[in-house]
């Protein structure tokens, strides 16, 4: 739409083209969708890189392991909690002697403008010993990722880069630098550094921990962990807090000492020097407290640090230029005085016309017959669905979740347990749950609402068509019988109820599969065939 | 020169489209532009909000401060009020009169209408009427850019050429219904 800018997660994407990627893998969650999405219309544009989505993260993490091991690059991208689903691969990818450069490229998601929780993932980045990249413009996510790839291959170790919803979502122009070509493909020379057996892996663990000295002293010289002298205040920002510092500073009486911290590990000995000069610490810190935890095992002497910890800056929530004021010594900006109406909330709502809506319709009208029961539910569109005026959904946790959750609840006595999952999740964390459900012979009654896409994040592909879905969920064990597809149309309601009663007294595993199109999906293929 | 707008409206109202607008306008100045756009859930129905910053100097960071808005720019009334704190107290507010209800409690128009009118600088436009006159329904967000014309720091040819541009794809006829929407928000 827009050509003269870019989002952060499109400036990312470019960014990865223009190291050289050969290959990028993924699976959507908002804020890190537009990553993909964009390098897609490159890859139809000009024929690559290969762009694609996967099952699920973990299996997007693990592909691009593939293309590392053959020497070219590659990037990952996915949510801060679908770095929950790739973990195991993740955290034991940086023991590899990773050959073509790997980037993770994650989104955090301050504020949960459209998640389940706040995870800082600088913490993965600590935890499984890799360096991380975090930008604060669109012209940085553009430039870190060449110097990212570079460093994954200089140490042979993954690199996270780190945004967060305001920076994906956010457009501004961007300059770019000429392309590097694409690594030609070359096998791992030592594959002993790919198998993680336990008398090769602690080689590896010993590795790693040298490598990490040298993640180390990088913090210490790159220019992107830039200290300035100032005042006898010490400021240090990270993430976006830079920005709101910036929109606050020519108010400020004194400048302050400034460490702005862009790459990690972060630099310790800046941090000390940064110390030595002044009386007191101030933190803004874009996400969890993580720089703030650990600056008392840094900072032996006797000095204030005032930061999210201290209850000097909000914990919950994203920062913003006017939530830093108080801990910059700045009273409230001036606003409009005029007497406020009170005004009601407006939430986000299913679509008219979403076939989730017919579909809870039913649902709710035999739970309502019934004593007791119980309908999990689980991350998509649909769970829209819990909040008024449906109010169906009763749980809603993590990918698969539902499935999972109503075997526990139905084995420990629970009646006429209900779990509503996407196509599209059922395929990305489902499939496992359904398996112990068969083999357990669980009494649940699993719905899948099969809408054709993944409505959530705006469209993207399901990774299997409607019409795999019965043949996958029989071939796992599900009885044919209690396999049933039905249209959620509202000309099918007593249809459709009279098909959930009978899967409900079952005592057995039933799959419903309720298939109509996603609304918005379907205006986006007429666009698409025009 | 720096000017910061917030635009607001519901999921679907063209909000994105608006911002594109004046976004892509205020490049073909020479200004710089940051603005941030809402993705995912809130899109679907939800309250929709977006930062747009115009300046020719650098600009920090992509979020209007409270209190620094010179303009918001709302698709419908209800909207239009929720953001007043960020509003400069010599602020500009244009908004369209039609209500989206979408809610169980959507407030009377009336009590809406005369909140906004309270305010020092503000228009309530019938942007939906201006639309039908573009024979075009969808436009009711370019009639909003239209008659924010004479407010932005922005040439009416920019406007012009950025809707140009933003609807080059979509053919001849659709590019003359958005100008024409914009020509009738512009004196309205
Ligand atoms: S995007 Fe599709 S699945 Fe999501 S609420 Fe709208 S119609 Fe339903």
């Amino acid at each position: 739409m827009n050509n003269l800018a870019l989002l952060g997660d499109e400036a990312l994407a470019l960014g990865a083209v223009d190291a050289g990627i050969s290959a990028a893998y993924g699976y959507p969650g908002t804020p890190s969708t537009e990553i993909m999405e964009y390098l897609q219309r490159i890859e139809q544009q000009k024929g690559k890189p290969l762009a694609r989505w996967s099952a699920n993260e973990k299996a997007a993490y693990e592909e691009a392991l593939g293309t590392s091991v053959f020497g070219k690059r590659v990037l990952v991208t996915m949510k801060h909690v679908g770095l929950n689903v790739a973990a195991d691969a993740f955290v034991n990818s940086s023991l590899l002697d990773i050959q073509g450069g790997l980037v993770l490229a994650i989104a955090d998601d301050p504020g949960m403008h459209s998640s389940q929780n706040e995870q800082d993932s600088r913490f993965y980045s600590e935890f499984a010993h890799v360096p991380c990249f975090e930008p604060t413009s669109q012209q940085e996510a553009y430039d870190m990722m060449a110097q990212a790839f570079d460093l994954s291959e200089e140490l042979h170790v993954p690199v996270m880069v780190r945004l967060v919803t305001r920076l994906s979502h956010s457009r501004a122009a961007i300059e770019v630098k000429p392309a590097r070509t694409e690594n030609p493909g070359k096998k791992a020379p030592d594959m002993k550094q790919w198998m993680l057996l336990p008398a090769m892996a602690r080689k590896q663990w010993h590795q790693l921990l040298q490598k990490e000295k040298k993640m180390a002293a990088y913090g210490e010289t790159t220019p992107w962990n830039p200290l300035t002298r100032g005042s006898r205040t010490g400021l240090i920002t990270t993430g976006l807090g830079l920005n709101y510092y910036k929109e606050n500073m020519a108010e400020m009486e004194e400048i302050p000492s400034h460490l702005h911290i862009g790459y990690y590990p972060f630099p310790e000995n800046k941090i000390r020097e940064l110390a030595s000069n002044c009386d007191e610490i101030l933190l803004l810190e874009e996400g969890d407290a993580f720089v703030e935890k650990r600056l008392r095992a840094i900072l032996t002497q006797n000095i204030t640090i005032k930061g999210k910890l201290s209850g000097d800056l909000p914990r919950e929530g994203e920062l913003n230029p006017d939530n830093v004021r108080g801990i910059l010594g700045l009273a409230p900006r001036e606003t409009l005085s005029v007497e406020k109406m009170e005004l009601p909330g407006r939430p986000p709502q299913l679509c008219k016309g979403c076939p989730h809506t017919d579909t809870y319709l039913f649902i709710k009208e035999v739970v309502a017959e019934r004593k007791e029961s119980l309908v999990t539910s689980d991350i998509g569109c649909y769970a829209l669905g819990a909040l008024p005026p449906l109010m169906v959904p009763e749980t809603i946790v993590c990918m698969g979740a539902s499935i999972t959750m109503a075997k526990g609840a139905a084995e420990a006595g629970m009646e006429n347990v209900m779990a509503v999952i996407g196509d599209s999740t059922f395929l990305h964390s489902g499939l496992t749950g359904l398996v112990d459900c068969v083999s357990d012979n669980a009494p649940v009654t699993i719905i899948i609402v099969d809408n054709s896409t993944v409505g959530m994040t705006g469209g993207q592909e399901t990774r299997l068509e409607s019409h795999r879905f019965p043949p996958v969920v029989e071939g796992l064990g599900v009885l044919k019988e209690h396999i049933r597809l039905l249209n959620p149309l509202s000309k099918y309601h007593e249809e459709n109820k009279k098909v959930l009663r009978e899967e409900l007294d079952f005592q057995g595993v039933s799959v419903i599969i309720a298939v109509r199109e996603c609304i918005e999906w379907l205006r986006k293929q007429k666009k698409g065939a025009k | 020169m720096k000017y910061d707008i917030i635009l607001c409206g519901v999921g679907g109202q063209g909000v994105l489209s608006v911002a594109a607008a004046i976004a892509t306008a205020s490049s073909i100045e020479g200004l710089k532009v940051r603005q941030s756009e809402v993705h995912g859930m809130a899109q679907r129905g939800g309250a929709v909000l977006s930062h747009l910053r115009i300046s020719d100097a650098e600009i920090p960071g992509d979020l209007v401060p409270k209190g620094s808005a010179d303009l918001i720019l709302s698709m419908e009334p209800l909207e239009s009020l929720r953001y007043l704190d960020y509003l400069k107290p010599n602020g500009s507010l244009i908004t369209g009169g039609d209500p989206y209800d979408n809610i169980p409690n959507y407030p009377e128009i009336e009590g809406l209408h005369e909140s906004i009118d309270r305010l020092p600088k503000s228009r309530i436009i019938p942007a939906k009427e201006l639309a039908r006159q573009a024979k075009n329904p969808k436009a009711s967000n370019m009639v909003l850019v239209g008659a924010a014309s004479s407010t932005l720091p922005l040439k009416m040819e920019s406007l012009k050429k950025a809707i140009e541009l933003l609807f080059q794809r979509k053919g001849k006829e659709i590019i003359e219904k958005n100008l024409h929407a914009l020509d009738l928000g512009a004196n309205s």
